[in-house]
C-alpha cells in the first residue's frame, strides 16, 4: 500500500509537471472574464494598425467594450481587416461612428478606440457583422517626420 | 618555497582525481545494465522523496516570486505608462532566468543536501560495503536511481515554478493593481517565443539538473565516514551546486541570448 501511495504522489507529480508545461506554452488558456458574456462582431478596414494585436482592447473613452478577435488582408489592395468582438451590454452604437488606433501612453500598447457619433432618423445602428466606415489608421512616426520635413522644405 | 609548490601541486592532483573520480561514479552509474522491473520502484521511491517532498518549497517560492516580480515591475513601469509591459517582465524573467536557477538552488538546498547526507551516512555506516558483500552493485542499487531521480525531477519543478510565479504576477498586477487582464496576457503571448524561451529555460534547468544531482552523490559517496566528514560534505554539496548553477547559469545565457 505504502508503495502505491508513494506511485501516486509521483504521478500527480509529473502530471502537475506537465500542467505547467501546457500553462506555459498556452500562457493565456485560462483567459476569460475580459469579454465573457454574448458579444457581437464589428469589422473596421485600416490603411496602417501600427502596432495592434488580436485581443488588443476595444475601449470607448477609456471604458473597455470588446476585443479584436481577428487581423486580416482583405481585398484588392491588401488593406488590413480588423474584426473585433463587442459585448452584447454595449448594442447601440450608430453606423456613423469612428474607430482609430490609438496609443495608451508614450511606450504604451495600442488600442481601438471607438468614438459613437450621431444619432438622427436616418441612421441605423451597428449589428452583428457590420463594418465601421470611418477609421483613422495608426500614427506612424516615420509618416510624421516625412510630413514634417516636407512642409518645412516647401515654406 | 618549494612547499608552497609542492602544496599547490598537491591541490591540483586532489581535485583531478576527484573529478575523475566522480566521472568515473557517474559513468558506473549510468552505464551499468539497466533492469526496468527491479529499477522502476527504486526511481519511484527517490522521484517521491526527491520530486514530490520538494514540490511544496518550489510552489510557495514560486508564488512569492511572481508577486514580487509584478509588484517591483509595475511600480517601475507605471512611471512610463507602459504597466502593460508587466506581463512579458514577469514571464520572461521567470522562464529564461528565475525559474530554472531559483528552482535549481532550492533543490540544491531541499534535496541535494539531504542526499549527500543519506549516501555519506550509508558510507559511515558500511551498508554500502554490505551491499558489495551481497553482490548488489551500490553503483546501480543506490547512485542510479537517486540520479535520474534528481535528473527527471527538477525540470518539472522548474516548469511548475515559472508557471506559478507567472499567476502569482497576474494575481497582483491584475487583481490588485488593475492591469488590463487581456493586455497583460496578449503582450505576454507576443513577446514569449516557444523555443527561444521556454525550451530554453527547460534546457538550462535540465543542465543544472545534471550537475546539482551530481555533485551532491558525488560529495556524499566521497566523504569522510565520519559525523564531521558528512557535515562538511553536506556543506560543500550546497556551497558548490550553488556556485556550479549560477556560473553555468552566466555561460549558458551567453550561449542562449547573447
Amino acid at each position: 500500500m505504502e508503495s502505491r501511495n508513494v506511485q501516486l504522489a509521483v504521478g500527480a507529480f509529473v502530471i502537475i509537471g506537465f500542467i505547467a508545461l501546457v500553462f506555459l506554452a498556452l500562457q493565456a488558456a485560462n483567459m476569460g472574464g475580459a469579454t465573457a458574456g454574448e458579444t457581437y462582431k464589428l469589422y473596421a478596414k485600416f490603411d496602417n494598425i501600427g502596432g495592434l494585436k488580436e485581443r488588443s482592447p476595444v475601449k470607448v473613452g477609456g471604458v473597455v467594450v470588446g476585443r479584436v478577435s481577428k487581423i486580416t488582408l482583405s481585398g484588392e489592395y491588401y488593406e488590413p481587416l480588423v474584426e473585433m468582438e463587442i459585448s452584447k451590454k454595449y448594442d447601440e452604437f450608430p453606423n456613423t461612428s469612428s474607430v482609430s488606433v490609438l496609443t495608451s501612453g508614450l511606450l504604451g500598447e495600442q488600442y481601438l478606440g471607438l468614438n459613437p457619433g450621431f444619432v438622427d432618423d436616418t441612421v441605423e445602428m451597428l449589428d452583428e457583422g457590420d463594418r465601421i466606415q470611418d477609421t483613422k489608421s495608426a500614427l506612424v512616426l516615420e509618416d510624421l517626420i516625412g510630413q514634417f520635413l516636407f512642409s518645412q522644405g516647401s515654406d | 618555497m618549494l612547499d608552497h609548490v609542492a602544496s599547490l601541486g598537491r591541490y591540483v592532483l586532489n581535485s583531478v582525481a576527484g573529478t575523475g573520480a566522480s566521472l568515473m561514479m557517474l559513468m558506473r552509474a549510468l552505464l551499468g545494465k539497466p533492469n526496468l522491473r527491479k529499477s522502476l520502484p527504486l526511481l519511484m521511491q527517490q522521484m517521491y522523496s526527491v520530486g514530490v517532498l520538494s514540490l511544496l518549497i518550489i510552489v510557495i517560492s514560486g508564488l512569492f516570486i511572481g508577486m514580487v516580480l509584478g509588484l517591483q515591475g509595475y511600480t517601475i513601469l507605471v512611471d512610463f505608462g507602459a504597466e502593460q509591459s508587466l506581463g512579458p517582465m514577469v514571464a520572461l524573467s521567470l522562464l529564461r532566468e528565475l525559474g530554472p536557477v531559483v528552482t535549481a538552488l532550492l533543490f540544491a538546498g531541499r534535496a541535494g543536501s539531504s542526499l549527500t547526507a543519506e549516501i555519506g551516512l550509508m558510507k559511515a555506516t558500511e551498508q554500502l560495503s554490505s551491499l558489495e558483500m551481497m553482490a548488489v552493485d551500490p553503483m546501480r542499487r543506490v547512485i542510479s536511481p537517486r540520479f535520474w531521480a534528481g535528473f527527471y525531477s527538477m525540470p518539472l519543478l522548474a516548469l511548475i515554478f515559472s508557471a506559478v510565479g507567472i499567476y502569482g504576477g497576474y494575481l497582483i498586477g491584475v487583481r490588485w493593481l488593475g492591469v488590463d487582464e487581456g493586455a497583460f496576457w496578449s503582450v505576454m503571448q507576443s513577446n514569449v517565443d516557444w523555443s527561444e524561451d521556454i525550451l530554453n529555460g527547460i534546457i538550462k534547468s535540465v543542465v543544472f539538473a545534471f550537475v546539482v544531482t551530481w555533485i551532491a552523490l558525488h560529495k556524499g559517496y566521497s566523504c569522510t565516514p565520519t559525523s564531521v566528514g558528512i557535515s562538511r560534505a553536506t556543506t560543500s554539496t550546497v556551497v558548490t551546486a550553488s556556485l556550479a548553477v549560477l556560473g553555468l547559469d552566466f555561460v549558458l545565457t551567453a550561449l542562449m541570448f547573447g
